[in-house]
Protein backbone atom coordinates (compact mmCIF):
# COMPACT_ATOMS: atom_id res chain seq x y z
CA UNK A 1 0.00 0.00 0.00
CA UNK A 2 1.20 3.15 -1.30
CA UNK A 3 1.18 6.96 0.92
CA UNK A 4 -1.76 7.71 -1.51
CA UNK A 5 -3.73 4.45 -1.00
CA UNK A 6 -3.46 5.01 3.39
CA UNK A 7 -4.23 8.34 3.22
CA UNK A 8 -7.63 7.38 0.87
CA UNK A 9 -8.21 4.69 3.69
CA UNK A 10 -7.87 6.68 6.53
CA UNK A 11 -10.47 8.93 5.19
CA UNK A 12 -12.34 6.19 3.53
CA UNK A 13 -12.83 5.06 7.33
CA UNK A 14 -13.43 8.70 8.88
CA UNK A 15 -16.39 8.86 6.60
CA UNK A 16 -17.53 5.35 7.65
CA UNK A 17 -17.82 6.48 11.21
CA UNK A 18 -19.53 9.71 9.66
CA UNK A 19 -22.04 7.87 7.98
CA UNK A 20 -22.72 5.34 10.75
CA UNK A 21 -23.36 7.94 12.93
CA UNK A 22 -25.56 9.64 11.12
CA UNK A 23 -27.27 5.99 10.75
CA UNK A 24 -27.65 5.89 14.69
CA UNK A 25 -30.06 8.90 14.30
CA UNK A 26 -31.79 8.88 10.97
CA UNK A 27 -31.09 5.42 9.94
CA UNK A 28 -32.44 3.72 13.69
CA UNK A 29 -34.48 6.14 15.60
CA UNK A 30 -35.90 8.43 12.17
CA UNK A 31 -35.11 11.45 12.95
CA UNK A 32 -34.07 13.01 9.88
CA UNK A 33 -30.70 15.57 10.06
CA UNK A 34 -29.46 17.91 7.49
CA UNK A 35 -27.07 19.12 9.67
CA UNK A 36 -24.66 16.64 11.03
CA UNK A 37 -21.64 18.05 9.72
CA UNK A 38 -21.72 20.55 12.49
CA UNK A 39 -21.21 17.74 14.98
CA UNK A 40 -18.27 16.40 12.87
CA UNK A 41 -16.73 20.51 12.80
CA UNK A 42 -17.40 20.42 16.57
CA UNK A 43 -15.46 17.00 17.45
CA UNK A 44 -12.67 18.97 14.76
CA UNK A 45 -12.67 22.08 16.28
CA UNK A 46 -12.19 20.95 19.84
CA UNK A 47 -9.52 18.47 19.02
CA UNK A 48 -7.66 20.67 16.26
CA UNK A 49 -7.49 23.80 19.59
CA UNK A 50 -6.82 21.40 22.41
CA UNK A 51 -4.01 19.52 20.87
CA UNK A 52 -2.22 23.10 19.74
CA UNK A 53 -2.52 23.25 23.86
CA UNK A 54 -0.41 20.79 23.80
CA UNK A 55 -3.25 18.28 25.30
CA UNK A 56 -2.35 14.45 24.74
CA UNK A 57 -4.35 12.70 21.33
CA UNK A 58 -6.45 10.31 23.12
CA UNK A 59 -7.78 12.91 25.39
CA UNK A 60 -8.53 15.63 22.50
CA UNK A 61 -10.16 12.91 20.83
CA UNK A 62 -12.68 12.34 23.54
CA UNK A 63 -13.45 15.91 24.46
CA UNK A 64 -14.18 16.10 20.95
CA UNK A 65 -16.28 13.58 21.40
CA UNK A 66 -17.86 14.31 24.55
CA UNK A 67 -18.58 18.04 23.58
CA UNK A 68 -20.76 16.87 20.36
CA UNK A 69 -22.23 14.81 22.15
CA UNK A 70 -23.55 17.30 24.69
CA UNK A 71 -24.22 19.51 22.05
CA UNK A 72 -25.76 17.32 20.06
CA UNK A 73 -28.06 16.64 23.01
CA UNK A 74 -29.07 20.24 23.70
CA UNK A 75 -29.90 20.22 19.58
CA UNK A 76 -31.77 17.42 20.22
CA UNK A 77 -33.73 18.96 22.76
CA UNK A 78 -34.52 21.90 21.27
CA UNK A 79 -35.48 19.72 18.16
CA UNK A 80 -38.03 17.31 20.53
CA UNK A 81 -40.88 19.85 19.61
CA UNK A 82 -41.42 19.36 15.46
CA UNK A 83 -40.54 16.58 13.47
CA UNK A 84 -40.40 15.59 9.89
CA UNK A 85 -39.87 18.33 7.88
CA UNK A 86 -40.05 21.10 10.22
CA UNK A 87 -37.16 18.55 12.19
CA UNK A 88 -35.29 18.82 8.81
CA UNK A 89 -35.55 22.81 8.68
CA UNK A 90 -34.34 22.95 12.10
CA UNK A 91 -31.23 20.59 12.05
CA UNK A 92 -30.28 22.30 8.55
CA UNK A 93 -30.09 25.55 10.75
CA UNK A 94 -27.79 24.05 12.70
CA UNK A 95 -25.49 23.35 10.14
CA UNK A 96 -25.70 27.06 8.84
CA UNK A 97 -25.46 28.28 12.38
CA UNK A 98 -22.21 26.71 12.93
CA UNK A 99 -20.52 27.43 9.91
CA UNK A 100 -21.40 31.02 10.88
CA UNK A 101 -20.30 31.11 14.10
CA UNK A 102 -17.20 29.43 13.33
CA UNK A 103 -16.23 31.98 11.11
CA UNK A 104 -17.04 34.89 13.10
CA UNK A 105 -14.81 33.27 15.86
CA UNK A 106 -10.98 35.08 16.04
CA UNK A 107 -10.10 32.14 18.26
CA UNK A 108 -11.38 29.63 16.11
CA UNK A 109 -9.57 30.96 12.81
CA UNK A 110 -12.47 32.24 11.37
CA UNK A 111 -12.45 32.30 7.82
CA UNK A 112 -8.99 30.90 7.66
CA UNK A 113 -9.80 28.15 9.68
CA UNK A 114 -7.11 26.10 12.18
CA UNK A 115 -3.61 25.42 10.63
CA UNK A 116 -0.56 23.51 11.90
CA UNK A 117 -2.45 21.54 13.98
CA UNK A 118 0.15 19.09 15.84
CA UNK A 119 1.44 15.52 14.29
CA UNK A 120 -0.78 13.07 15.88
CA UNK A 121 2.92 11.35 16.54
CA UNK A 122 2.43 7.97 14.31
CA UNK A 123 3.43 6.44 10.88
CA UNK A 124 0.66 6.62 8.39
CA UNK A 125 0.01 2.94 8.40
CA UNK A 126 -0.38 3.38 12.35
CA UNK A 127 -2.76 6.01 12.18
CA UNK A 128 -4.75 3.89 9.26
CA UNK A 129 -5.07 1.23 11.73
CA UNK A 130 -5.88 3.46 14.62
CA UNK A 131 -9.13 5.01 12.54
CA UNK A 132 -10.01 1.63 11.59
CA UNK A 133 -9.61 0.33 14.91
CA UNK A 134 -12.55 3.25 15.72
CA UNK A 135 -14.42 1.97 12.69
CA UNK A 136 -14.81 -1.32 13.98
CA UNK A 137 -15.88 -0.49 17.27
CA UNK A 138 -18.58 1.97 15.44
CA UNK A 139 -19.75 -0.88 13.45
CA UNK A 140 -19.84 -3.32 16.75
CA UNK A 141 -21.51 -0.79 18.68
CA UNK A 142 -24.09 -0.23 15.85
CA UNK A 143 -24.49 -3.46 15.13
CA UNK A 144 -25.05 -4.38 19.30
CA UNK A 145 -27.42 -1.93 19.14
CA UNK A 146 -30.02 -2.78 16.65
CA UNK A 147 -30.50 -5.66 18.22
CA UNK A 148 -30.58 -4.41 21.74
CA UNK A 149 -33.79 -3.37 23.11
CA UNK A 150 -32.95 0.17 22.35
CA UNK A 151 -32.66 -0.85 18.74
CA UNK A 152 -35.95 -2.19 19.19
CA UNK A 153 -37.55 0.99 21.01
CA UNK A 154 -35.55 3.06 17.68
CA UNK A 155 -37.08 0.67 15.33
CA UNK A 156 -40.62 1.82 16.77
CA UNK A 157 -40.05 5.34 16.94
CA UNK A 158 -39.16 5.55 13.47
CA UNK A 159 -42.28 3.49 12.60
CA UNK A 160 -45.06 5.45 14.14
CA UNK A 161 -44.39 8.02 17.43
CA UNK A 162 -47.59 7.78 18.83
CA UNK A 163 -48.43 4.47 19.06
CA UNK A 164 -44.58 3.75 20.87
CA UNK A 165 -46.01 6.66 23.22
CA UNK A 166 -49.12 4.89 23.99
CA UNK A 167 -47.32 1.35 25.05
CA UNK A 168 -45.41 3.38 27.58
CA UNK A 169 -42.35 4.47 25.79
CA UNK A 170 -40.50 7.51 26.31
CA UNK A 171 -40.36 8.54 23.00
CA UNK A 172 -37.96 11.89 24.30
CA UNK A 173 -35.75 9.89 25.95
CA UNK A 174 -34.92 7.33 23.35
CA UNK A 175 -35.08 10.51 20.34
CA UNK A 176 -32.22 12.52 22.72
CA UNK A 177 -29.94 9.10 23.33
CA UNK A 178 -29.62 8.72 19.77
CA UNK A 179 -29.23 12.18 18.98
CA UNK A 180 -26.42 12.28 21.93
CA UNK A 181 -25.06 8.76 20.86
CA UNK A 182 -24.68 10.04 16.86
CA UNK A 183 -23.37 13.03 17.14
CA UNK A 184 -20.82 11.95 20.25
CA UNK A 185 -19.51 9.96 16.95
CA UNK A 186 -19.95 12.28 14.49
CA UNK A 187 -16.97 14.34 16.82
CA UNK A 188 -14.83 11.44 17.03
CA UNK A 189 -14.89 11.50 13.29
CA UNK A 190 -14.35 15.19 13.42
CA UNK A 191 -11.55 14.12 15.56
CA UNK A 192 -9.83 11.89 13.70
CA UNK A 193 -10.29 14.03 10.28
CA UNK A 194 -8.54 16.98 12.14
CA UNK A 195 -5.27 15.00 13.04
CA UNK A 196 -5.29 13.33 9.12
CA UNK A 197 -5.57 16.88 7.49
CA UNK A 198 -3.70 18.73 10.12
CA UNK A 199 -5.53 22.17 8.87
CA UNK A 200 -9.30 23.06 8.99
CA UNK A 201 -11.40 25.43 7.63
CA UNK A 202 -15.73 25.98 8.68
CA UNK A 203 -16.85 25.22 5.06
CA UNK A 204 -15.53 21.55 5.42
CA UNK A 205 -18.41 21.08 7.92
CA UNK A 206 -21.17 22.84 5.86
CA UNK A 207 -24.50 21.95 4.39
CA UNK A 208 -22.83 20.30 1.37
CA UNK A 209 -21.46 18.03 4.01
CA UNK A 210 -24.17 17.20 5.79
CA UNK A 211 -25.96 16.42 2.32
CA UNK A 212 -23.33 14.31 1.54
CA UNK A 213 -23.04 12.43 4.85
CA UNK A 214 -27.01 12.25 4.16
CA UNK A 215 -26.64 10.10 0.62
CA UNK A 216 -24.36 8.12 2.08
CA UNK A 217 -27.17 6.79 4.53
CA UNK A 218 -29.74 7.27 2.04
CA UNK A 219 -27.74 5.15 -0.95
CA UNK A 220 -26.85 2.35 1.51
CA UNK A 221 -30.00 2.05 2.72
CA UNK A 222 -31.66 4.03 6.36
CA UNK A 223 -30.88 1.81 8.58
CA UNK A 224 -28.71 -1.04 7.00
CA UNK A 225 -25.44 -1.15 8.25
CA UNK A 226 -23.88 -2.77 5.87
CA UNK A 227 -25.47 -0.59 3.14
CA UNK A 228 -24.46 1.94 4.38
CA UNK A 229 -20.46 0.74 5.62
CA UNK A 230 -20.60 0.00 1.44
CA UNK A 231 -22.52 3.12 -0.25
CA UNK A 232 -19.67 5.06 1.97
CA UNK A 233 -17.32 2.93 0.21
CA UNK A 234 -18.18 3.26 -3.48
CA UNK A 235 -18.94 7.16 -2.62
CA UNK A 236 -15.58 8.40 -1.29
CA UNK A 237 -13.70 6.19 -3.27
CA UNK A 238 -15.57 7.06 -7.20
CA UNK A 239 -14.27 10.51 -7.89
CA UNK A 240 -11.15 9.81 -6.49
CA UNK A 241 -10.70 6.46 -9.35
CA UNK A 242 -13.26 8.85 -11.63
CA UNK A 243 -11.46 11.97 -11.52
CA UNK A 244 -14.18 13.83 -14.13
CA UNK A 245 -16.63 12.78 -11.35
CA UNK A 246 -15.09 14.98 -8.99
CA UNK A 247 -15.96 18.06 -10.92
CA UNK A 248 -19.79 16.61 -10.84
CA UNK A 249 -19.63 15.09 -7.23
CA UNK A 250 -21.94 17.11 -5.54
CA UNK A 251 -24.27 16.86 -8.46
CA UNK A 252 -23.67 12.82 -8.52
CA UNK A 253 -24.96 13.25 -4.56
CA UNK A 254 -27.47 14.50 -5.37
CA UNK A 255 -29.04 13.10 -7.90
CA UNK A 256 -28.55 9.71 -6.06
CA UNK A 257 -30.25 10.91 -3.19
CA UNK A 258 -33.27 11.81 -5.22
CA UNK A 259 -33.51 8.37 -6.84
CA UNK A 260 -32.77 6.39 -4.14
CA UNK A 261 -35.88 8.35 -2.17
CA UNK A 262 -38.10 8.09 -5.31
CA UNK A 263 -37.42 4.65 -6.72
CA UNK A 264 -35.26 2.38 -4.01
CA UNK A 265 -36.11 4.02 -0.51
CA UNK A 266 -34.29 0.91 0.66
CA UNK A 267 -31.31 1.48 -0.76
CA UNK A 268 -28.40 -0.75 -1.57
CA UNK A 269 -29.59 -3.38 1.19
CA UNK A 270 -32.97 -2.88 -0.50
CA UNK A 271 -31.03 -4.46 -3.45
CA UNK A 272 -29.04 -6.93 -1.48
CA UNK A 273 -32.23 -8.17 -0.16
CA UNK A 274 -34.81 -8.27 -3.16
CA UNK A 275 -32.17 -10.48 -5.13
CA UNK A 276 -31.17 -12.59 -1.69
CA UNK A 277 -35.02 -12.98 -1.85
CA UNK A 278 -35.10 -13.92 -5.63
CA UNK A 279 -32.80 -16.61 -5.26
CA UNK A 280 -34.29 -18.41 -2.22
CA UNK A 281 -37.56 -17.88 -3.99
CA UNK B 1 -67.45 -1.76 43.31
CA UNK B 2 -64.84 1.07 43.25
CA UNK B 3 -64.06 3.47 40.38
CA UNK B 4 -60.35 2.45 39.21
CA UNK B 5 -60.47 4.99 36.46
CA UNK B 6 -62.08 7.96 36.95
CA UNK B 7 -62.53 11.71 34.99
CA UNK B 8 -63.86 14.84 36.32
CA UNK B 9 -64.80 17.90 35.06
CA UNK B 10 -63.16 17.86 31.91
CA UNK B 11 -63.12 19.96 29.16
CA UNK B 12 -61.02 20.24 25.84
CA UNK B 13 -61.14 23.39 23.78
CA UNK B 14 -59.85 23.07 20.06
CA UNK B 15 -59.36 27.17 19.25
CA UNK B 16 -62.90 28.00 19.76
CA UNK B 17 -64.82 24.95 19.16
CA UNK B 18 -65.70 23.39 22.69
CA UNK B 19 -65.13 19.54 22.23
CA UNK B 20 -65.85 18.75 25.70
CA UNK B 21 -67.66 20.64 28.26
CA UNK B 22 -68.28 19.93 31.85
CA UNK B 23 -67.52 15.62 31.54
CA UNK B 24 -67.61 13.52 33.68
CA UNK B 25 -67.09 9.66 33.61
CA UNK B 26 -66.44 7.04 36.19
CA UNK B 27 -65.41 2.98 35.42
CA UNK B 28 -65.64 0.99 37.65
CA UNK B 29 -63.11 -1.96 38.08
CA UNK B 30 -63.98 -5.07 36.22
CA UNK B 31 -66.41 -3.61 33.86
CA UNK B 32 -67.29 -3.14 30.25
CA UNK B 33 -67.98 0.37 29.63
CA UNK B 34 -69.01 1.18 26.24
CA UNK B 35 -68.77 5.14 25.33
CA UNK B 36 -71.24 6.17 22.49
CA UNK B 37 -72.64 8.93 20.94
CA UNK B 38 -73.31 10.18 17.99
CA UNK B 39 -69.88 11.56 15.46
CA UNK B 40 -68.59 14.77 16.90
CA UNK B 41 -69.27 14.38 20.71
CA UNK B 42 -65.94 14.18 21.74
CA UNK B 43 -65.75 10.35 22.50
CA UNK B 44 -62.08 10.06 20.59
CA UNK B 45 -61.03 13.26 22.74
CA UNK B 46 -62.25 11.98 25.55
CA UNK B 47 -59.93 8.81 25.84
CA UNK B 48 -56.83 10.73 24.25
CA UNK B 49 -57.25 13.07 27.22
CA UNK B 50 -57.33 10.08 29.48
CA UNK B 51 -53.92 9.15 27.38
CA UNK B 52 -52.47 12.94 27.70
CA UNK B 53 -52.78 12.78 24.11
CA UNK B 54 -55.04 15.81 24.20
CA UNK B 55 -53.98 18.81 27.01
CA UNK B 56 -57.28 20.11 28.51
CA UNK B 57 -58.50 23.21 29.73
CA UNK B 58 -60.07 21.82 32.54
CA UNK B 59 -59.91 18.17 33.91
CA UNK B 60 -58.75 16.14 36.15
CA UNK B 61 -58.45 11.78 36.09
CA UNK B 62 -57.26 9.38 38.32
CA UNK B 63 -56.45 6.10 37.89
CA UNK B 64 -56.56 3.63 40.58
CA UNK B 65 -56.81 6.66 43.26
CA UNK B 66 -53.86 7.99 41.59
CA UNK B 67 -53.83 11.89 40.09
CA UNK B 68 -52.59 11.10 36.39
CA UNK B 69 -53.62 14.61 35.34
CA UNK B 70 -50.17 15.90 34.78
CA UNK B 71 -48.04 13.00 33.76
CA UNK B 72 -46.89 12.46 30.63
CA UNK B 73 -48.67 10.08 28.29
CA UNK B 74 -45.94 7.33 28.82
CA UNK B 75 -46.16 7.71 32.79
CA UNK B 76 -49.82 7.09 32.35
CA UNK B 77 -49.72 4.08 30.49
CA UNK B 78 -47.13 2.95 32.89
CA UNK B 79 -49.83 3.30 35.79
CA UNK B 80 -51.77 1.12 33.61
CA UNK B 81 -53.70 2.47 30.64
CA UNK B 82 -53.85 0.60 26.75
CA UNK B 83 -55.21 2.50 23.93
CA UNK B 84 -55.89 0.93 20.50
CA UNK B 85 -56.41 3.20 17.68
CA UNK B 86 -59.52 3.69 15.81
CA UNK B 87 -57.62 3.53 12.47
CA UNK B 88 -54.94 0.52 12.71
CA UNK B 89 -51.25 1.63 13.31
CA UNK B 90 -49.13 -0.84 13.67
CA UNK B 91 -45.05 -0.71 13.73
CA UNK B 92 -44.26 -1.52 9.58
CA UNK B 93 -41.28 -2.48 9.98
CA UNK B 94 -41.99 -5.18 12.13
CA UNK B 95 -43.85 -9.04 11.96
CA UNK B 96 -46.75 -9.86 13.91
CA UNK B 97 -44.90 -11.42 16.74
CA UNK B 98 -42.67 -8.40 16.72
CA UNK B 99 -45.00 -5.66 17.03
CA UNK B 100 -46.40 -7.62 20.00
CA UNK B 101 -43.64 -9.07 21.67
CA UNK B 102 -42.15 -5.43 21.57
CA UNK B 103 -45.54 -4.17 23.86
CA UNK B 104 -44.81 -7.24 25.99
CA UNK B 105 -41.17 -6.09 26.65
CA UNK B 106 -42.49 -2.72 27.99
CA UNK B 107 -40.71 -3.36 31.21
CA UNK B 108 -37.36 -3.72 29.31
CA UNK B 109 -37.48 -0.26 27.31
CA UNK B 110 -38.58 1.90 30.79
CA UNK B 111 -34.89 2.63 31.18
CA UNK B 112 -32.86 3.91 28.61
CA UNK B 113 -29.33 1.87 30.43
CA UNK B 114 -31.49 -1.73 30.75
CA UNK B 115 -32.69 -1.37 27.45
CA UNK B 116 -29.29 -1.16 25.90
CA UNK B 117 -27.82 -3.95 28.22
CA UNK B 118 -30.96 -6.03 27.42
CA UNK B 119 -30.78 -8.72 24.11
CA UNK B 120 -32.41 -12.02 24.03
CA UNK B 121 -36.34 -10.91 22.90
CA UNK B 122 -36.88 -15.15 22.87
CA UNK B 123 -39.14 -14.68 26.42
CA UNK B 124 -41.24 -11.61 24.82
CA UNK B 125 -41.56 -14.18 21.35
CA UNK B 126 -43.01 -16.15 23.46
CA UNK B 127 -45.41 -14.15 25.41
CA UNK B 128 -46.80 -12.40 22.19
CA UNK B 129 -47.52 -15.85 20.96
CA UNK B 130 -50.01 -16.02 24.21
CA UNK B 131 -51.80 -12.92 22.92
CA UNK B 132 -52.03 -13.91 19.19
CA UNK B 133 -53.49 -17.09 20.26
CA UNK B 134 -55.98 -15.24 22.57
CA UNK B 135 -56.64 -13.20 19.78
CA UNK B 136 -56.88 -15.72 17.23
CA UNK B 137 -54.33 -14.64 14.93
CA UNK B 138 -51.19 -16.55 15.76
CA UNK B 139 -51.34 -18.10 12.10
CA UNK B 140 -49.91 -14.68 11.00
CA UNK B 141 -46.92 -13.93 13.14
CA UNK B 142 -44.26 -14.05 10.30
CA UNK B 143 -46.58 -11.97 8.20
CA UNK B 144 -45.33 -8.38 7.62
CA UNK B 145 -48.15 -6.05 8.34
CA UNK B 146 -48.33 -4.45 5.22
CA UNK B 147 -49.63 -7.19 3.60
CA UNK B 148 -52.67 -8.04 5.93
CA UNK B 149 -56.47 -7.46 6.58
CA UNK B 150 -58.69 -5.29 8.93
CA UNK B 151 -59.59 -7.74 9.99
CA UNK B 152 -56.27 -9.29 11.68
CA UNK B 153 -54.69 -5.58 12.17
CA UNK B 154 -58.00 -4.59 14.44
CA UNK B 155 -57.00 -7.83 16.29
CA UNK B 156 -53.48 -6.68 16.08
CA UNK B 157 -54.20 -3.70 17.63
CA UNK B 158 -55.72 -5.61 20.75
CA UNK B 159 -53.57 -8.61 21.63
CA UNK B 160 -50.36 -5.49 21.43
CA UNK B 161 -52.79 -3.12 23.89
CA UNK B 162 -53.15 -6.38 26.23
CA UNK B 163 -49.63 -6.88 26.09
CA UNK B 164 -48.29 -4.06 27.90
CA UNK B 165 -50.26 -5.48 30.60
CA UNK B 166 -52.41 -2.81 31.38
CA UNK B 167 -55.32 -2.29 34.45
CA UNK B 168 -57.52 -0.82 31.83
CA UNK B 169 -58.12 -1.51 28.39
CA UNK B 170 -59.35 1.72 26.30
CA UNK B 171 -60.83 0.45 22.85
CA UNK B 172 -61.02 3.47 20.03
CA UNK B 173 -64.25 2.01 17.33
CA UNK B 174 -62.32 -2.00 17.08
CA UNK B 175 -65.03 -3.28 15.09
CA UNK B 176 -65.25 -0.33 12.65
CA UNK B 177 -64.93 -1.15 9.02
CA UNK B 178 -65.35 -5.21 9.85
CA UNK B 179 -68.16 -7.11 8.53
CA UNK B 180 -70.86 -8.24 10.72
CA UNK B 181 -69.31 -11.32 10.99
CA UNK B 182 -65.49 -10.23 12.11
CA UNK B 183 -67.56 -8.02 14.41
CA UNK B 184 -69.36 -10.07 15.91
CA UNK B 185 -66.25 -12.59 16.50
CA UNK B 186 -64.19 -9.86 17.63
CA UNK B 187 -66.53 -8.64 20.20
CA UNK B 188 -66.89 -11.81 21.69
CA UNK B 189 -63.22 -12.00 21.93
CA UNK B 190 -63.06 -8.26 23.57
CA UNK B 191 -66.05 -9.60 25.69
CA UNK B 192 -63.95 -13.07 26.88
CA UNK B 193 -61.31 -10.64 28.10
CA UNK B 194 -63.54 -8.12 30.35
CA UNK B 195 -65.00 -11.30 32.17
CA UNK B 196 -61.22 -12.83 32.84
CA UNK B 197 -61.11 -9.34 34.79
CA UNK B 198 -59.85 -6.89 32.98
CA UNK B 199 -61.59 -3.66 33.01
CA UNK B 200 -62.64 -2.48 29.42
CA UNK B 201 -63.94 0.99 27.69
CA UNK B 202 -64.73 0.44 24.38
CA UNK B 203 -65.97 3.57 21.83
CA UNK B 204 -68.37 1.61 19.02
CA UNK B 205 -70.56 2.69 16.66
CA UNK B 206 -72.21 -0.68 16.08
CA UNK B 207 -75.21 -0.82 18.31
CA UNK B 208 -75.74 -4.13 18.09
CA UNK B 209 -72.86 -5.42 19.51
CA UNK B 210 -72.34 -2.66 21.92
CA UNK B 211 -75.64 -3.54 23.34
CA UNK B 212 -74.56 -7.56 23.29
CA UNK B 213 -71.35 -7.04 25.28
CA UNK B 214 -71.40 -4.08 27.25
CA UNK B 215 -72.13 -3.90 31.18
CA UNK B 216 -72.73 -0.33 31.37
CA UNK B 217 -73.34 2.37 29.03
CA UNK B 218 -72.13 6.24 29.12
CA UNK B 219 -73.22 8.38 26.15
CA UNK B 220 -72.06 11.70 25.02
CA UNK B 221 -73.74 14.24 22.84
CA UNK B 222 -72.11 17.45 21.75
CA UNK B 223 -69.16 17.31 24.14
CA UNK B 224 -71.73 16.90 26.87
CA UNK B 225 -72.49 13.77 29.42
CA UNK B 226 -76.21 12.46 27.98
CA UNK B 227 -76.93 9.96 30.05
CA UNK B 228 -75.38 6.45 31.83
CA UNK B 229 -76.11 3.31 32.82
CA UNK B 230 -77.49 -0.26 31.97
CA UNK B 231 -77.52 -0.94 28.23
CA UNK B 232 -80.89 -1.41 27.55
CA UNK B 233 -82.44 1.41 30.08
CA UNK B 234 -80.27 3.80 28.84
CA UNK B 235 -81.09 3.04 24.83
CA UNK B 236 -84.67 3.81 26.42
CA UNK B 237 -84.20 6.92 27.73
CA UNK B 238 -85.94 8.95 24.58
CA UNK B 239 -83.05 12.30 24.99
CA UNK B 240 -80.66 9.33 23.94
CA UNK B 241 -83.15 8.18 21.23
CA UNK B 242 -83.07 11.55 19.96
CA UNK B 243 -79.55 12.76 20.09
CA UNK B 244 -78.01 9.02 18.96
CA UNK B 245 -80.18 7.36 17.10
CA UNK B 246 -82.39 10.89 15.54
CA UNK B 247 -85.87 9.24 16.31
Amino acid sequence: MGLYEISLATGVGIYIILAVSLNLITGYCGQISLGHAAFYGIGAYTVALLSKMGWPMYLTLGAGFLLAGIVGTIIGLASLRVKEDFLAIVTMGVAFLFVGIVRQQEFLGGEMGISGIPSHGMSKPEYLALVFGFVVLSILFSWYLKRSWMGFAFDAVADDEKTAQVLGLDIKAYKLTAFAMGTALAGLAGGLYAYYTRFIVPDTFGFIESVTILSMVAVGGIGSIFGVVIATILLVLMPEFFRFINDYRLLLYGVLLFSVMRFAPQGLSGFFRYFVKRKEG
Amino acid sequence: MSAILLAESVTVKFGGVTALDNVHMAVEEGEFLSLIGPNGAGKTTLLNTITGGVTPVTASLSLGGKDITRLSTHHRIKLGLALTHQIVRPFQSMTVQENVAFAAGYKKVRQILSSFASVNRAREMKKAMEFLHMLGIEQYKDQEVSKLPLGVLKRLEVARALAIEPKVLLLDEPLAGLNSQEAGKLADTVKSISLKGMTIVMIEHNLSEVLRVSDRLHVLDNGRNLAQGEPAAVMNQPEVRAAYLGS
